[in-house]
């Protein structure tokens, strides 16, 4: 029955989304790309195409990060676009969007400090959707419980923090953990965000959630073998919702090699894909095979109409395509032409 | 429980002007509801869609024809139904002669069906319009077929109006 109000606010947004979508790079575009010889080929392909606006005032000696970050630049302009126009509940759901990219930003900049890297050039690497204010002042910090006092209190990140970590833990931890347990709780609240929509939006979000849920916990699981985290540990890392949860917790986190973890997946019909890739290939590529399959259930989103779904799915698709314009220019920079091919997951078309 | 004498009394008392005022007034309040729906259903989306594909504009703007005829429907139902009715005094005994209470009835009933049925033809050409504005801006090619659901959708506020006009034939305010 969304149909019936959903066009009253969110009409307008959800069709210049579809708009946003048309325009992503079919592979005809990314054939042209992969034809390049150089970087100003690229920029000269890429100008014919959404990116065209933004590159064409950079000069002819373009670096890979250069091209990337104008290309981010048109995501970003995109984005706010869309979360200018939008009013609540959309813009909350917009916002929820961003908070990966705050973690992931945080994070940069606390291992960044640790290494005594410069707070301005930290910056400049930061996604700029994640961008929040007093950013600047955790390089501030020395200590993870600096970094909650002085500035994540006042950000949305707040409160995954003090749902799960005390403030010895916070002292002791290691950044890696860090990221993955404030990741843990921002997927679970997002996902009981969703569920308060209507039927299609909690339908498809949870469906969209539920993989990245599974997918960060088998990436965990095997980047996680050999290292001396606990068994308690990993399932502390590992998340509380999805389709592995709760069997397939202490049996990943007990697992000693790829075996054990694939054996455990067998059980899991929908992962059988990627178990038969384990199995064959090892662990190489096994990152494109999940952006294989996160491109695929980001498109079958587009098939509905009348939710917020499509919003989460665009950002993933468009990130997508910026990390395959990335792949092309660092192939073209490295003259490494023939794996550039590998690289590339075809996002829409 | 419920004295159905004192019930049929107090039916038999109400005016029948007051039902055939109601129905007037639903011929016409709630088709334009329907017809308002539908328009700004399929209106925000073919002004957003329009935005990257400008080319769909002027033929998209079919569907919020078809919305706008649900209304036309409902004004011209309700300009015959106001014209059946005429003043004729109440009967020496009291009570509405049959005739003027089946006339009352009538144009209710009427008013009643243009439009219920015009509000869910606006509201399901609206959503329909909706879509096709979407699919057009992608592939420019769906747009007559799409074209053909709403056609059909539209019919069915023509069957309202067909309808009401028959009952309403019948209305015929004389003692």
């Amino acid at each position: 029955m969304e149909a019936l109000y959903f066009n009253a606010k969110d009409g307008f947004l959800e069709a210049i989304l579809r708009g946003f979508l048309s325009e992503l790079l079919t592979t005809s575009d990314y054939n042209n790309l992969c034809e390049c010889e150089t970087l100003d080929d690229l920029k000269l392909q890429l100008s014919g195409t959404c990116y065209g606006k933004f590159l064409q005032n950079e000069s002819s000696n373009l670096h890979p990060t250069t091209l990337v970050e104008r290309c981010v630049d048109q995501f970003l302009d995109e984005f706010n676009y869309l979360r200018c126009n939008s009013e609540a509940p959309l813009s909350t759901f917009l916002e929820y969007c961003t908070y990966g990219h705050m973690i992931d930003n945080v994070v940069l900049i606390v291992t960044g400090t640790l290494h005594d890297r410069d707070v301005q050039e930290l910056l400049e690497k930061c996604h700029p959707l994640g961008m929040f204010d007093g950013i600047a002042s955790l390089a501030v910090a020395q200590n993870v419980q600096d970094i909650y006092k002085i500035v994540l209190i006042d950000t949305p990140l707040a409160k995954y923090f003090s749902e799960n970590l005390s403030s010895e833990d916070l002292d002791e931890m290691n950044i890696e953990i860090l990221r993955n347990t404030l990741y843990k709780a921002y997927l679970k609240d997002f996902v009981t965000y969703c569920k308060g929509f209507n039927s299609t939006t909690s339908r498809l979000m949870e469906h969209l959630l539920n993989f990245e849920a599974d997918r960060r916990t088998i990436s965990i699981a095997i980047n996680s073998l050999h290292t001396d985290l606990t068994v308690d540990d990993k399932m502390k890392l590992f998340t509380d919702f999805g389709q592995l949860y709760p069997s397939a917790g202490k049996f990943l986190a007990t697992a000693q090699d790829v075996e054990q973890i694939t054996s455990v997946l067998d059980g899991y019909p929908s992962y059988s894909d990627i178990v038969s890739k384990m199995r064959y290939d090892g662990n190489q590529m096994l990152d494109k095979f999940w952006y294989d399959k996160e491109m695929n259930m980001c498109r079958d989103t587009f098939q509905e109409q009348f939710h917020y779904g499509v919003f989460y799915s665009y950002f993933k698709l468009k990130e997508q395509e910026i990390r395959n314009i990335m792949w092309i220019a660092e192939c073209i920079a490295q003259v490494q032409r023939t794996r550039i091919h590998d690289g590339i997951v075809v996002t829409y078309r | 429980m419920v004295d159905y004498e004192y019930m049929g009394l107090v039916f038999r008392h109400i005016s029948p002007y007051m039902w055939a005022s109601l129905g007037c007034a639903l011929a016409i309040g709630l088709s334009v509801a329907g017809a308002a729906w539908g328009i700004f259903l399929t209106g925000s989306s073919l002004v957003g869609a329009a935005v990257k594909a400008p080319r769909i504009t002027s033929k998209n703007l079919i569907s919020v024809i078809f919305c706008e005829a649900a209304a036309i429907y409902g004004v011209i139902t309700a300009i015959i139904l106001q014209t059946k009715v005429e003043d004729v005094p109440i009967g020496s005994d009291g009570e509405w002669s049959v005739g003027i209470l089946k006339a009352g009835y009538a144009v209710f009933g009427s008013g009643l069906c243009v439009g219920l049925s015009n509000l869910v033809c606006g509201i399901c050409v609206g959503i329909v319009g909706s879509s096709c504005a979407l699919a057009d801006a992608q592939n420019s090619t769906l747009f007559v077929k799409i074209l053909v659901i709403e056609i059909f959708g539209s019919a069915l506020g023509l069957f309202g109006v067909i309808v009401a006009i028959i009952i309403s034939a019948s209305a015929v305010f004389k003692a």
